[in-house]
This record gives C-alpha cells, sequence and structure tokens, in this order.
C-alpha cells in the first residue's frame, strides 16, 4: 500500500513538472519567471525556497518508501521461486507490467543524471560550465536539448516513466482496493494508459521542438 | 500423432532433478493430457523403467488436484484443468516441455508431484464460517442479494489448483488468496470473522513464502475456473478496513 501511496503522490508531481515545462514555449522571460516563482511561493509566511524545500523533502521521502517497497517485493520474488522454469510464456500481461523493475531503476539512475543537470550542479553539456555559468534555466535547457544525444536521453527516459505509469496507475487503483468490479478495472486501465500517454508525450515537446529548432534563445 | 515429452524427472525432494526426453508414438488426438502420460507410463513399465509420478483425481476438472506446466502455461494452453486438456490442443511432431508448479511453497514431492499444503494451512487460517452444527438452517433464512451471491459464486469456483502461484512471476498465492476473501466476504455469513479472516490469511501466505502481489495479471489468465483480478482488489481493500479497525 506504501507503493501505491507513494506512487500516486508522483503522478501529482509529474504533472505539476510538466505544466512547468510547457512554460517553456512562452519563451524566456515565461519559463524563468515561473522557475523564480517557485522560490517565492508563500512568502513572507514561508522563508525564500521553503516551499521548495518541503516539497523536495516529500519527494525524498516518497522516494525512499517508493523504492524502499520495490526492493522488498524483487526480493520476495525471488525468493518464493528459486528453481526457475526451463519453458515459460507471458499469456497476458503487459510488457510495462513485467518492466517495472527495470524500468523502474532506469527512471532512478535518470533522475539521478536529471538532477546533476538542471538543479545540484547545472552542467551544461553544450558549454561544459557548470554552476551559476551554465545560464539562467532556460538558456540551459535550451543549451542541453541542443545536444541531440541528451534529447535521445531524456526521450528513453521518458519512454520508461511512460510505460512505469502504464502499470503503475491500474496497479496502484487494484492495490488500494478500487477496482472491485470489470468496469472500474477497465477503468483503471484505461486511466493509467491514457496518462501514461500525456505524460511521456507532454514532457517529450519540450526536448524535440529544442532540437528541432521551434524553442530558441 | 507422434511427441517429443521434454519432462521434469526428480527422485525426491531432497535430489535434484533434470528433464528427460521421451518419444511417443500414436497418441490420439480424443485422449486427455494424463491419459497420454497414461499410455507413457504403460510403456515405462513395460521397459522395467519407473513410471512418472504426477497428481490427479477426479479427471473431470473440478477437484484441483492435477496441474502441470505445459511449454510454460500453467495447465496448458486452454482454459481448463490439465485433465479437460486433450491432444487435440497439440499438433503431430509438437516437443512439449512438462515441469511441476515451481514455487518454494510448493516443494516437489516427485516427478511432477508437489506438496501444496501451504495453501491448506492458508484456509486453517480462516477459510470457513464458524457455525453450530445441527440441523440445516432453511435456504431462506439469510437472504443473500442477487449480486452478492453471483460474486461469491464466482469466487467460490476456486478449486486451490496452485496454477495462479504456477502462473506468477513473484511466485504469490493471491488470487487464491482473493478469491476466498471474496466468496465468503460478499455472503452474510462470512462478516463476523472478515477482519481477522484477511489478516490471519495473508500472514500465513507471507508466512509460507509465497511472493508479493504486483498485479501482472498472468494468474488469472491461467485460472482454469477463470476467477477474476477484482478478488485481488477485494482482498486489498479487506485488508485496509481490517487494519483500519486495528486488527
Amino acid at each position: 500500500m506504501l507503493m501505491a501511496v507513494s506512487g500516486v503522490l508522483f503522478i501529482g508531481f509529474v504533472l505539476a513538472h510538466m505544466y512547468g515545462n510547457l512554460k517553456a514555449f512562452g519563451g524566456h522571460d515565461s519559463f524563468n519567471e515561473y522557475a523564480y516563482h517557485l522560490r517565492v511561493i508563500g512568502e513572507p509566511l514561508l522563508p525564500h525556497e521553503g516551499f521548495l524545500w518541503l516539497f523536495r523533502i516529500g519527494l525524498l521521502a516518497a522516494i525512499i518508501v517508493h523504492v524502499g517497497c520495490a526492493v522488498a517485493l524483487w526480493r520476495r520474488a525471488g525468493k518464493a521461486r528459486t528453481v526457475k522454469y526451463v519453458v515459460t510464456k507471458n499469456k497476458a500481461s503487459s510488457v510495462s507490467s513485467r518492466t517495472m523493475r527495470w524500468g523502474g531503476l532506469t527512471i532512478l539512475v535518470f533522475i539521478i543524471w536529471h538532477l546533476l543537470n538542471f538543479t545540484i550542479v547545472k552542467v551544461n553539456p553544450n558549454t561544459g560550465d557548470t554552476g551559476s555559468a551554465a545560464g539562467d534555466p532556460y538558456n540551459l535547457l535550451v543549451d542541453t536539448f541542443d545536444v541531440w544525444w541528451m534529447t535521445v536521453i531524456y526521450l528513453v527516459a521518458l519512454v520508461a516513466l511512460g510505460m512505469h505509469l502504464h502499470h503503475g496507475i491500474w496497479s496502484s487503483a487494484q492495490t488500494l482496493g478500487l477496482t472491485n468490479n470489470d468496469r472500474a478495472r477497465r477503468n483503471a486501465k484505461a486511466i493509467g494508459a491514457i496518462l501514461a500517454i500525456v505524460v511521456a508525450g507532454g514532457f517529450s515537446l519540450v526536448p524535440i521542438f529544442v532540437l528541432a529548432g521551434v524553442i530558441t534563445k | 500423432m507422434k511427441l517429443t515429452l521434454n519432462i521434469w524427472r526428480q527422485a525426491d525432494s531432497a535430489s535434484p532433478g533434470k528433464i528427460h526426453n521421451y518419444e511417443l508414438d500414436e497418441v490420439s488426438e480424443d485422449m486427455s493430457f494424463l491419459e497420454m502420460l497414461d499410455v507413457l507410463n504403460e510403456e515405462l513399465n513395460a521397459k522395467g523403467e519407473e513410471p512418472i509420478a504426477f497428481d490427479s483425481d477426479c479427471r473431470e476438472g473440478i477437484c484441483g488436484m492435477c496441474g502441470l506446466m505445459i511449454n510454460g502455461e500453467a495447465h496448458g494452453p486452454e482454459v481448463t484443468t490439465t485433465c479437460q486438456l486433450h491432444m487435440r490442443s497439440f499438433k503431430d511432431g509438437d516437443s512439449i516441455t512438462v515441469e511441476p508448479w515451481r514455487a518454494d511453497a510448493f516443494p516437489v514431492v516427485k516427478d511432477l508431484v508437489v506438496d501444496r499444503g501451504a495453501l491448506d494451512r492458508i484456509i486453517a487460517q480462516g477459510g470457513y464460517i464458524s457455525v453450530n452444527t445441527g440441523a440445516a438452517p432453511d435456504a431462506h433464512a439469510t437472504p443473500v442479494p442477487k449480486d452478492k451471491a453471483d460474486r461469491a459464486f464466482e469466487a467460490a469456483a476456486c478449486i486451490g489448483c496452485g496454477a495462479c502461484v504456477a502462473a506468477c512471476p513473484n511466485g504469490s498465492a493471491s488470487l487464491f488468496l482473493g478469491a476466498k476473501i471474496t466468496h465468503l466476504g460478499e455472503l452474510p455469513q462470512g462478516q463476523a470473522e472478515r477482519d481477522s479472516r484477511v489478516v490471519n490469511m495473508v500472514g500465513q501466505h507471507d508466512h509460507e513464502g509465497f511472493g508479493g502481489c504486483t498485479n501482472i495479471g498472468e494468474c488469472t489468465a491461467a485460472c482454469p475456473k477463470e476467477i477474476p483480478l477484482d478478488v485481488i482488489s477485494r482482498l486489498n481493500w479487506d485488508l485496509h478496513a481490517a487494519l483500519r479497525h486495528g486488527k
């Protein structure tokens, strides 16, 4: 259940994150204004970046819980069948459902790079600059996705994220006990598929449009 | 028809097993899978070899005793039990690999026979209702809404064969558990012990070393009784409710 609840938090987060990314279509000032706004939200009730840090701590706690549950399930599955089948066949399961573990690991590795790229170190793969020299948020974004292989890395991660959501959303509904009949099950699976496409597609727009030269400095 | 059979042979639970290859000729398409194995065993007997051990009882698809992994599919390619699978589902010249259910909670006894006592021990933890014996109550003494009766009946079709465990990549018995929880939880007679039932049965399930459910859905595709996946949702709902009630 902790797996499902922490996963649902991530769904909310990626949707909000995607909204922020799409601000890039509004141009340099619109995007940077949003990034600045995230830092001063709640002031003066909260200190500078106060909301942002609360959010980050919450996400960090959720990811620790989510990964912890995944490790526990993976180990249990390993112990539950130590002698493997000679022949195995998948009759009904989706590719997404069978790649939750390796796909999740892919996403985790990607998140580490993503944070190094845009938050912790701020690596500009175009100029090689780091830190504040890497440019303001919008310029760093455009420089990053102007490098074709960076865009490819991000798109691969988004495919992994989309697949993870495709199974994860329906699976969390099932774990929370919300799919007690045929129709509820079909709906949960449909919501999973739709949100997976919306999120992976929505995030993909910015890198693709930067590489195509539509979003420029 | 002529078949190549690759069958798991294992002398007992302590010794390692391996796949042996057998050629079997003149198999009728009207034979059931188990009858085909009977014919093979007669040949092995005639040659003085040890026959292949496999489980079976009613041979009409209702007892849950038989169960073989056939070419990686629990109970083979049709939606039925192994005893009701017929050789017309295979083609002349086919190569068929037959293995026992694989789960550490189901230790191999011999060849294709596994010990499914773990499922019985889960039932013993609450897969029943406690009633005083005596004269049977009148059938209409306790009204049951039609939709609940139907759902309970659908779940009660579970014969405890273990195909869900065998097919599950996680080695989980959640479909079996869900079927029992739904079957009794939908009926008025099952309410008194509803909370303790789910907590104790899930506890025993985990204790037996079955894996955790990740809602992949291979179990329901393998189930000869077509138990739907939503019984696992019911299981989760009831477990959360019981934990909320402090059980």
